[in-house]
Formats: structure tokens, C-alpha cells, sequence
């Protein structure tokens, strides 16, 4: 019986010739980091054990990127307490404000992850690495803090589920809405403990933008990782940018699988999370008419250059309705830059969006567009829990950027058609 | 040591955001943030939480972010234990990792009532509702778990490991 990708990488970072489903390995990590809100709490641990330094400095990172630039003087100490750890230590990989983006779009595009390597952060979307195929989990502070100290960590080998797309994707249909309804089909515990592995000849069809939105939304499934068989596509992304030398992995063809899913997407539409679940996923034309407040397009999901060419697709030569706010936030500096060099910021100052440095911001209901009681968002982030994005009473539906631009020009949720008539997905 | 507390239910799929809001996340003090507990869930909750009561929650508890505040709110408001249906994965480690215990236990989950009284042994997993007269069993802890906690998380233990290497 052969292995499937997850527990390649898991085996030959424990030195193992082999493992399965319920082990319990210690790996190596290649790679780790924390940010502003978890590292704090990393630190303070990681003083606890009593080693003076990290493992190895140059597999370290830490990106202020939660509550960055600074909302308030309480989260201003937090970002001075990472700031003095990283110069104590000489830290080389440090992402402070106008350098910093949202980590998991800043530490791919950076080249810190590779095929074939194990990534661990203090963040629950690390999982987004495993589009280049790698395995890469969330963790908590105390767990990174062991790993900072030791460079290995302790994991339960996951089953592995396998998720299977085929057909031909229909416009304004994009990577975010197969995740969502693969969460929509299972559920936000039915990957729990579990590896998700996203396969089939659709993946072709997606840019890499689109892929790391699927591996980035596996946690909301309850997955401990997502992850897919590195392409070609993925080789020439990665090439130009890793740091270091990387062994692609592979699924063996006779690998075990917990259970096999099938998709057609040929039918498939545009789809939202209705409050307050991630799992509560309908067509939009299901939902159309819902009056928004605001619309955000941004998050480590859906902030990168593909998600703002669609949102631009959507706004351009309209104008943002009088009732809503748009919120446009690039995930990192460089995408920032690419969307001012392609024009993009211009059509989103233009449409009346209000357009940010890189930052979290409202994803997690911190600063920068917190909601009031009672106001809907749409939002291209991951979740729409309860109080995420501000009050307790107001809702947020999930959606891909198209879908968001839409509704901002509409003043209400829309298929994106209703918005923009053209033929074909361009 | 015996845990003995009122139980204080709470449903399934009970979010990281939902037991401590993502805008209290600028500190690391556990008992300011247990001032916020489930906030955002019932604002009323955390009043009627008491030192060594005990929280009974259904499938899935603790999924979303990753913020080791979560289990950190839970111990500073006083939470001796956790009783669930189940448990979501990264939540799971930090609560080991911070010395909050966390029971797995569906039957408990589904016949415990609010205000209930509980006595927990640690040690067996025996769940007893004293209000009902009920005997519940948790699903033992993995014998790693086990030592995790007897050593008070992965920092002791990475200490001692790490002592070990050294001599
Ligand atoms: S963008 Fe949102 S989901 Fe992504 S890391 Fe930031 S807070 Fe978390």
C-alpha cells in the first residue's frame, strides 16, 4: 500500500520509511513562523523553556500583519514586544509596517515554502501552503514556541480525504466557490483532524492565485492541512522564487484515501456563505437581493492580484452604490504595486473604493471596516462566524471577489451577470 | 484532584472568535481576557461562570483561528474543565498546552443540563452529574496527551527534553 502526498512529507520529516493514519511522528520543520497577535504569546513561551536562541534563525519569520499598522496602543505594545525579540535575536526574516502583507500571501510569494517541505505558523490558514504542494498546519503559540526552540514538532498523521474536480469551470466561478462548496457539502468538522487533498483535471484550469484560495479555506473544514500534487504550474511559480533546494512529492497511485470526492464543476455557480457559518453555502442567485452595507475584497484568501483583476473586471467604468462602502485591501506590498503598474487601483479609486496598505484589518473585526449592529458585509475572507467582523448583530456573507465587487456596485447581492454582460470567462 | 462545578452548556461548532472576540487579541493576560469570555455567544455567560465550573459543549468546540487565547480566556475566567463532543483540532493542543482540561464525551454532552452539578475525576475521565444521579465515561486520553498534561503542556515537556539532550 503506498502513501499519499501528506504522508510522504510527514515520513521523511520524521525519517521514517513509512507512515499511517494515527501515528504519532516527530518531524523536522523547515520552516516557521508567528504574527503580531500570536507571536507575542510564541515569545513569552519561548523564553518560558529557556534556550537562548532560535533553532535556526533563517527559519524563522515574523509578520505584523493582524492589527498592522497599529489600531490602538494595547496592540502597538504587542507588535514592541516582536519587535525586540526579533533584534535580540537578529532575526533576518521580519516583516514590519510598508514591508509587511497578510503572512501566507507574503511567505509564499517570498519563496519560504517549497514543494515537498513542512511549514508550521501560529495561525490557523497556514494551511493555504499546501497549493505548492507542502504540508503546512496552523498551530498555536506554545506549539510554535517548541519548534522555534527545537525545529521539530510533534503531529498525529491525518486520513487523508481526496477531493476530485472535473469539467469545465463557467464564468465568475473561481477557486474560492469550490472550496465553499466543499464545505457546504461536508460541513466545518467534516475534514476534522483530516488531510484534504484537492486533485483532478480543473486544477489545470485555475491560476495559482485560485489554488491557494482552496488550501487556504481546508481549515474551515476542520482539516489539519490542505494540500496538491505540485504541477508544472506550480514548479515554474515556485522555481524563480525558492529560497532553497526543494524534492517534489507525490501521491502514490495505490495511496489509501479515507474517502474520494467527485465534483463536476460544469454546472456549478457562483456561490456565498450565508451568516454565520462558513458551511452555509448557497448559490448566490439563491441569496440575490440582500441589501449591504459594506464589501470587503482582501484577506489571505482572496487578496491577491487574480482576486483584484476580477473585482476591476466587475468595477470597471461603474461606480461603488451610494448605501455601501467597498474596502479594497491588497494582501501584500507587491501586489499592491502590481495593481497600481495594471491600472487597477485607479478603477478602484475611481468606482469610490477605499483602498488600504496591506493589513488584515476588518477580516478579523479589528480596525479598518468593523461593522455596527445590524450591517451586512459581503467579504472575499474565510470566515463569517458570529462578531468576526465587528458587532455581535451584524452578518457576513462569504463570497469571491467578483461576487463582492458586484454586490458593491448593485447595493445588494448579485450574480455577477447582473453586473457586467459579457460572453465567456476571460 | 477532583473538578467540582456547575456545568454551563454551549452548542456545537463554537468558534475560537466566539469564546474570545478577535478585538480583545491585544493581550496575552488570561484573566483579561476571561473578562470577555463567550462575549459575542451570551453576554450574560461569563457572569455566571464561578472558579471551577464547568463548561459542556456539543461537537466540533473551539474550531476557526488558531489564537491560543481561546483556551487561555477559558482558564483566566476560572473554566476547571471542558466537557465536549468533540473537539476541533488546534484548539485541542493548545488547551493541552496551557493545562485546560478538555473531556471528549458525547453522551455527557447530550444529557448534561445547565447548572447541572458535576464532579469530574481527571485521572479515570468519570463524568458524574450529581443533579441527575448519572455516571458518564470520557474517551480515554491518548497516553501522549496523558503525558503532556502531567508535565503541564509542551514547554515542560520540550524543557526536559531538551535537559535530557544536554546531559
Ligand atoms: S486575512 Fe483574516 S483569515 Fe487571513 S490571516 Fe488575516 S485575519 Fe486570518
Amino acid at each position: 500500500m503506498g502513501m499519499t502526498i501528506t504522508e510522504k512529507i510527514l515520513a521523511s520529516h520524521a525519517d521514517l520509511a513509512k507512515v499511517e493514519p494515527g501515528d504519532l511522528v516527530e518531524c523536522r520543520v523547515d520552516m516557521l513562523f508567528a504574527n503580531d497577535i500570536t507571536a507575542p504569546l510564541a515569545i513569552q513561551q519561548f523564553e518560558r523553556i529557556g534556550v537562548d536562541r532560535v533553532f535556526d534563525p533563517d527559519r524563522v519569520a515574523f509578520v505584523l500583519d493582524h492589527y498592522s499598522p497599529s489600531k490602538d496602543i494595547a496592540s502597538a505594545e504587542q507588535c514592541r514586544i516582536t519587535r525586540e525579540f526579533v533584534r535580540k535575536h537578529g532575526l533576518p526574516h521580519f516583516y514590519d509596517v510598508g514591508r509587511a502583507g497578510i503572512a501566507h500571501v507574503l511567505l509564499a510569494e517570498e519563496g519560504f515554502v517549497a514543494p515537498g517541505e513542512l511549514f508550521v505558523g501560529a495561525d490557523s490558514h497556514t494551511c493555504n501552503h499546501g497549493a505548492l504542494g507542502a504540508f503546512a498546519t496552523g498551530v498555536g503559540s506554545s506549539d510554535l514556541a517548541a519548534a522555534m526552540a527545537t525545529g521539530r514538532l510533534w503531529f498525529r498523521v491525518p486520513p487523508t480525504l481526496r477531493f476530485v474536480f472535473r469539467g469545465t469551470l463557467p464564468r465568475w466561478v473561481t477557486g474560492k466557490d469550490l472550496v465553499l462548496r466543499i464545505i457546504g457539502d461536508i460541513g466545518v468538522d467534516g475534514a476534522r483532524y483530516a488531510a484534504m487533498e484537492f486533485a483532478g483535471p480543473v486544477l489545470q484550469q485555475l491560476s495559482m492565485d485560485e489554488r491557494f484560495s482552496i488550501t487556504n479555506m481546508a481549515v474551515e473544514a476542520g482539516a489539519k492541512n490542505g494540500i496538491m500534487e505540485p504541477d508544472e504550474a506550480v514548479l515554474e511559480w515556485i522555481r524563480p522564487r525558492a529560497r532553497r533546494p526543494f524534492q517534489p512529492v507525490y501521491s502514490d497511485p495505490d495511496a489509501s484515501y479515507a474517502a474520494v470526492h467527485e465534483y463536476d464543476v460544469t454546472d456549478m455557480q457562483p456561490v456565498v456563505s450565508a451568516p454565520s457559518s462558513p458551511a452555509n453555502v448557497v448559490p448566490v442567485t439563491e441569496v440575490t437581493g440582500v441589501r449591504v452595507d459594506q464589501c470587503f475584497i482582501g484577506t489571505c484568501t482572496n487578496g491577491r492580484i487574480e482576486d483584484l483583476r476580477q473585482a476591476a473586471r466587475v468595477l470597471a467604468g461603474r461606480r461603488v452604490h451610494p448605501d455601501v462602502r467597498l474596502l479594497v485591501i491588497p494582501a501584500t506590498p507587491r501586489i499592491y504595486r502590481q495593481a497600481l503598474e495594471e491600472g487597477l487601483i485607479q478603477v478602484f479609486l475611481d468606482a469610490g473604493a477605499a483602498v488600504s496598505t496591506p493589513t488584515c484589518g476588518p477580516c478579523i473585526g479589528g480596525h479598518m471596516g468593523v461593522l455596527a449592529d445590524g450591517e451586512v458585509c459581503v467579504s472575499t475572507s474565510s470566515r463569517n462566524f458570529i462578531g468576526r467582523m465587528g458587532h455581535r448583530g451584524s452578518r457576513v456573507y462569504l463570497s469571491n471577489a467578483a461576487v463582492a465587487a458586484a454586490a458593491a456596485v448593485a447595493g445588494k447581492l448579485v450574480h455577477p451577470d447582473e453586473v457586467v454582460r459579457e460572453p465567456a470567462r476571460v | 484532584m477532583a473538578i467540582r462545578g456547575r456545568a454551563h452548556k454551549v452548542g456545537d461548532h463554537i468558534d475560537t472568535d466566539l469564546i474570545i472576540a478577535g478585538r480583545y487579541l491585544v493581550t496575552t493576560d488570561p484573566v483579561k481576557l476571561g473578562e470577555h469570555l463567550f462575549e459575542d455567544l451570551d453576554p450574560g455567560l461569563r457572569q455566571r461562570i464561578r472558579p471551577g465550573d464547568v463548561l459542556v459543549a456539543g461537537e466540533n468546540f473551539g474550531q476557526g483561528s488558531s489564537r491560543e487565547h481561546a483556551p487561555l480566556a477559558l482558564v483566566g475566567a476560572g473554566v476547571a474543565a471542558v466537557v465536549a463532543a468533540s473537539y476541533a483540532r488546534i484548539f485541542y493542543r493548545n488547551a493541552f498546552n496551557n493545562g485546560l482540561l478538555l473531556l471528549e464525551c458525547p453522551e455527557a454532552s447530550r444529557a448534561v443540563q445547565d447548572g447541572d452539578e458535576l464532579e469530574i475525576d481527571p485521572q479515570t475521565g468519570e463524568i458524574r452529574d450529581l443533579t441527575r444521579g448519572e455516571l458518564y465515561r470520557a474517551k480515554p486520553i491518548p497516553p501522549f496527551m496523558q503525558e503532556l498534561t502531567q508535565l503541564g503542556g509542551i514547554i515542560p515537556y520540550v524543557r526536559r527534553r531538551l535537559g535530557r539532550e544536554a546531559s
